[in-house]
């Protein structure tokens, strides 16, 4: 089976679209068949991504485009894992800095930083790169292999 | 989002409802801040009975509050956390920094 377009979404890069996004991923993570910690963690990793786009990448501009496709993709069963749920974000901001792509450490309180942390957490895949002349995020996860009795 | 203020006492409680995402995160921390800095409240109650969703920069809002409180001496509580806002506090590990009760009646217990 090859991977399969579930959804496409171009959205302006303004955070009051946010909560729009994440009635989507909720909903769409639920059909996918993830479980409700699943659906939320997901649906969290997807709008801190798109918080860091809109925060780092375009500055805090409204007027910017966010693409976002999302896809159903083979899982492995030799690695115990089902089918995936690919999320791929795409922005036209300056190229990132693989080296800044870190959240705090956990024990130093205070306030940001943690955006990345919980993507991260969320994630079976999370990987930054760039693309001509735009950022591409390519967050998966796996659905649980049943396990067998 | 809406954000009213209740006081009981030496006591606001900030009730807030809708989602404190990127959106709406700078509202709330400049409730709370106004409330610990310029209002010297000695007790700040957060209300999130009504708040389904929290990112980072929402905690980040919560932890300036926090902050604030210990630099004013006051105190800053949060209760009725949602599920998913209490996993987000777990996850940053924050949960057990903050000052945290199911129910009203317990936030405001002397």
């Amino acid at each position: 089976m090859s991977a399969q377009l579930l959804l496409k979404l171009v959205i302006l890069s303004n955070p009051s679209v946010l909560c729009v996004v994440r009635g989507a991923m909720e909903r769409l993570t639920e059909i996918f068949g993830f479980n409700p910690p699943e659906c939320r963690s997901i649906t969290r990793a997807v709008d801190e991504a798109l918080t860091n786009v809109m925060r780092h990448s375009y500055g805090g501009r409204v007027d910017r485009l966010i693409e976002m496709e999302i896809r159903r993709i083979p899982g492995r069963a030799a690695a115990n894992r089902g089918d995936g749920l690919e999320i791929l974000l795409l922005d036209r901001g300056p190229a990132i800095n693989p080296a800044k792509l870190r959240g705090r450490e956990l024990d130093d309180i205070k306030p940001g930083g943690l955006g990345l942390h919980f993507i991260r957490q969320s994630m079976d895949t999370v990987v930054f790169k760039r693309m001509g002349k735009a950022n591409q995020l390519r967050l998966v996860k796996y659905l649980q292999m049943p396990k067998e009795v | 989002m809406q954000i009213s203020v209740r006081r009981i006492d030496t006591t606001a409680i900030l009730d807030i409802s809708g989602d404190i995402d990127l959106a709406h995160s700078p509202e709330v921390r400049k409730a709370l801040l106004r409330e610990i800095r310029e209002s010297r409240t000695p007790r700040v109650v957060m209300n999130l009975s009504k708040v389904r969703y929290i990112d980072s920069s929402g905690v980040a809002s919560l932890v300036e509050g926090l902050k604030a409180s210990r630099e004013a001496g006051s105190r800053f509580i949060l209760f009725g956390l949602s599920t998913s806002a209490r996993e987000v506090l777990q996850l940053s590990r924050l949960l057990k920094i903050f000052e945290v009760y199911d129910l009203e009646e317990q936030a405001l217990a002397p």
